[in-house]
């Protein structure tokens, strides 16, 4: 009973979110207040019964009810209850109502936070997000519904895929979702900007808080999906340019794109139309990213089961919102006013460079994850597009982009000085040389390019950090001067300090694993011995276990340094017995940043087992570092003036659009 | 500089910057492609050794054999014709006899096929559908929709 009641939520969910697209749009046609204010309430309705829809099947997915046909298929009653809940996302009819619940929720949000934003513009904007709730809604109901019941209900769950039994996927796909959906927003607003024909620098304003958040999310979602893979595949791999990571990876090189091209149009009217379109291809990149691993196109251990239908539909889906957005972005465009002028070199000039070259990733990216699906479906010929290829590209076209960073926000708006800003980064790019001059005297060896790699990632720290010097005046004044003036400094300054010193982090990570990481693949008899990154692993032998829905072997390796046992690993293989799957948990022991990573392989007739040790060092860095990005993420958003300013040009706009009708 | 100058130098450097990433895109590509080819295809493929290539069938039953350390042998097949393949490594967790695989690396000019990485299927990555519908077409059963990415 209680099910049916989650799938009738559902039907008046799709009744809720039609009418919130619907009559608001009237509304602001007719310039009907009455119908505008629908909007939000319908918003709010809208979300409450997609909640309630997703507590239920939550609840069936507790008490393992295997009358569900989902939760038959993905759920097991010996099943740890954390994965029981995750489990609800964790196949593809959950996760597309995750998806509505998110979007759902952000529509909320508008509704809830938007009460500053002009009527017309608030209706409009709730009006798209309703359009896109309406189709995904209809998608699950009509091809993805978690609801439909198995008769005679069988006594036990076919269990979920036990690669995805981890706690990575109870956080790892909300937080992806919050930040591909969270673009629908930008997305939302730029559309009903464009319905409007009008848009000024408080409309970016009010997008910058979305687009903040949407990307910190993706951020950390991106981070955790990779630690996750690195982690549990047993590879040691930690980004494998798979079409799954692409497909979240382009939003979030369009989302940063988005981000820098709205602070422009914000503070110097500029961009206007650019950012616009901005905000149109980077949740069109959402979108092509859920076609991507939703249809079937594309399978890996994300995309569950697939069926031709659901494709077919995400695909109109994707025809519809991204054909419309561009065909009214191509009919409204010339309307928008192109505002300010500045020079080549100056803050505009270096945020133009910066869409420039994440636009340019983003579309190369796309290039190398669609060219084989185009290629096959044309000539029928099946190629494949490995990592050397997005190594080569992506790399070659960051390269400007890091060095290019820390001057960003040390020019002037309007007319920069490059000149002095490089005299200020004097100092960044000397503590670059001199921690990659002691790399080299304390390591030896390795690639010329590594360290030069590492001197970037340092100078992009120490660079960052130059402007909150330069700002505080620390040096120049007094102490306690320079101490207060750096307290009062604006919250966005402090994030986009934090921002910068994020990718630095994570460069330096992912050049010193690059580089630096040794392995080794070796037969190992109990006794045997194997040197990593200065530590000895001593294999001891193995020892079968069970756990509550698998059995496993595991080896045990102990950990010395010097002669001195400092730790030991446990690394497994698991099988698990629903499904007779195979998995291998690799174990991992963290040495400060570094990490010591042993998988086992196969036993060997004679007694041995091949064992794979890997030394990574810096390896946390590439993780720490996106954490430091999504915090100055958080920072900025927290910036007092992004909240303070909006109210006070709402009340300004007002009178000019009653004047205007 | 004027202002009409500045605009063109500004466009003309987006315009560089955009034609550099074009041909980088190509040179890549023309570098790091690998096709997919089953055994059956191979005799008439004409491959130069060294030319890196995907591999795909059936790891053909009774095949696999372990060397010295962690090298591996096996044959892949497509049920008509079959391609010895070396590997050294540990293979995925899913890699077992009678079951589908991709194999990537390059026949050397003893024309011993050698991969560096073997991944095994599960889903259509790893056995495209006009190989699987081959096999089907033939009576060989595919199982098993888990998937490893």
């Amino acid at each position: 009973m209680i099910i049916e009641l989650g799938h009738y939520a559902l039907v008046l969910a799709l009744a809720t979110v039609l009418i919130q697209s619907v009559l608001p749009l009237i509304g602001t046609i007719r310039n009907d207040r009455s119908l505008m204010a629908v909007a939000p309430a319908a918003a709010l309705a809208g979300f409450l019964l997609v909640l309630f829809s997703f507590s239920v099947l939550t609840f069936a997915y507790v008490v393992s009810d295997f009358s569900v046909a989902n939760v038959w298929e993905n759920s097991h009653s010996l099943k740890p209850m954390i994965y029981k809940i995750s489990g609800v996302w964790g196949n593809h009819e959950g996760s597309m109502l995750l998806w509505l619940l998110i979007l759902v929720f952000f529509s909320a949000l508008v509704s809830t936070f938007g009460a500053n934003l002009p009527e017309r513009l608030r209706a409009n904007v709730l009006a798209i997000q309703g359009l896109i709730s309406t189709a995904f809604a209809l998608f699950i109901l009509l091809t993805s519904n978690p609801f439909i019941r198995l008769s005679p209900a069988p006594a036990e769950g076919r269990d979920l895929n036990p690669v995805l039994q981890d706690v990575g996927l109870a956080i790892h796909p909300p937080l992806l979702y919050l930040g591909y959906v969270g673009f629908s927003v930008c997305f939302s607003f730029a559309i009903a900007a464009l319905i409007e024909g009008r848009i000024d620098a408080a409309w970016a304003r009010w997008v910058r808080p979305w687009t903040l958040a949407a990307w910190s999310f993706l951020t950390a979602g991106i981070a955790m999906g990779s630690y996750w893979a690195y982690y549990e595949l047993g590879w040691g791999g930690w980004w494998f340019w798979d079409p799954v990571e692409n497909a979240s990876f382009i939003p979030w090189l369009a989302g940063t794109a988005l981000l820098h091209s709205a602070l422009v149009m914000e503070k110097r009217e500029a961009l206007k139309i650019w950012t616009v379109l901005l905000a149109i291809l980077t949740f069109s990149m959402s979108l092509l990213g859920t076609f991507l691993v939703r249809s079937g196109v594309l399978t890996s251990v994300h995309a569950f089961a697939t069926d031709p239908t659901r494709g077919v539909f995400i695909l109109a889906i994707l025809v519809f919102f991204i054909g419309g957005a561009l065909s009214l972005f191509a009919f409204r465009a010339a309307t928008l006013k192109a505002g300010g002028l500045f020079a080549p070199i100056s803050r505009e000039g270096a945020l133009v460079l910066n869409n420039l070259i994440l636009t340019t990733a983003a579309a190369t990216v796309l290039t190398g994850t669609l060219y084989p699906l185009v290629l096959e479906a044309l000539t029928g010929e099946k190629i494949s597009v490995g990592p050397p290829f997005f190594n080569l590209t992506f790399g070659l076209l960051m390269l400007p982009l890091l060095l290019a960073v820390p001057f960003g926000p040390l020019l002037a708006w309007k007319r920069g000085d490059v000149f002095a800003a490089g005299q200020r980064l004097f100092a960044a790019v000397a503590v670059g040389l001199v921690v990659a001059a002691g790399v080299v005297y304390a390591h030896g060896g390795g690639p010329v390019l590594a360290y030069f790699g590492i001197a970037i990632g340092f100078y992009m720290i120490a660079g960052s950090l130059t402007d909150l010097w330069m700002r505080a005046g620390i040096g120049k004044v007094k102490a306690n001067v320079a101490f207060r003036r750096f307290i009062g400094l604006p919250g966005s300054a402090f994030g986009t300090a934090l921002a910068h010193i994020g990718i630095g982090v994570t460069v330096i990570g992912v050049i010193a694993v690059t580089a630096f990481e040794t392995e080794h693949v070796v037969e190992m008899k109990p006794g045997m011995q194997v040197e990593a990154g200065g530590y000895m692993l001593t294999f001891d032998g193995m020892r079968r276990g069970q756990g509550p829905n698998y059995s496993e072997e595991s080896g045990h390796f102990t950990v010395a340094q010097g002669g001195v046992t400092v730790t030991d690993i446990w690394s497994s293989k698991r099988l698990y017995t629903a499904r007779r799957m195979p998995t291998t948990e690799a174990g991992i022991r963290t040495f400060g940043l570094s990490q010591l990573y042993v998988s086992l392989g196969d036993a060997m007739a004679d007694g041995g087992i091949v064992v794979r040790v890997w030394w990574k060092p810096m390896i946390l860095c590439i993780w720490i570092g996106a954490l430091i990005m999504m915090a100055g993420g958080a920072v900025s958003l927290c910036d007092r003036r992004l909240r303070v300013g909006a109210p006070q040009k709402a009340r300004k706009m007002k009178p000019v659009l009653e004047a205007a009708e | 500089m004027t202002r009409k100058q500045k605009r063109l130098a500004v466009i003309g450097g987006g315009v560089a910057f955009l034609v550099a990433a074009v041909l980088l895109v190509m040179f890549a590509f023309s570098q790091s492609i690998a096709y997919f080819y089953v055994p059956g295809d191979l005799a008439k493929a004409n491959l130069a050794p060294g030319t890196r290539i995907r591999l795909g069938g059936l790891v053909e039953a009774g095949t696999v054999k372990r060397g010295e350390g962690s090298t591996v042998t096996f044959t892949v097949t497509d049920t008509l014709s079959t391609v010895p393949v070396t590997y050294t490594g540990i293979l995925p967790d899913l890699f077992r006899e009678g079951q589908g695989v991709v194999a990537e690396g390059a026949f050397g000019t003893d024309g011993l096929f050698v991969a560096d990485t073997v991944l095994a299927k599960h889903d259509e990555t790893y056995m495209p559908k006009d190989v699987a519908d081959r096999l089907k077409a033939q009576g060989v059963e595919l199982s098993g929709k888990e998937t490893i990415k």
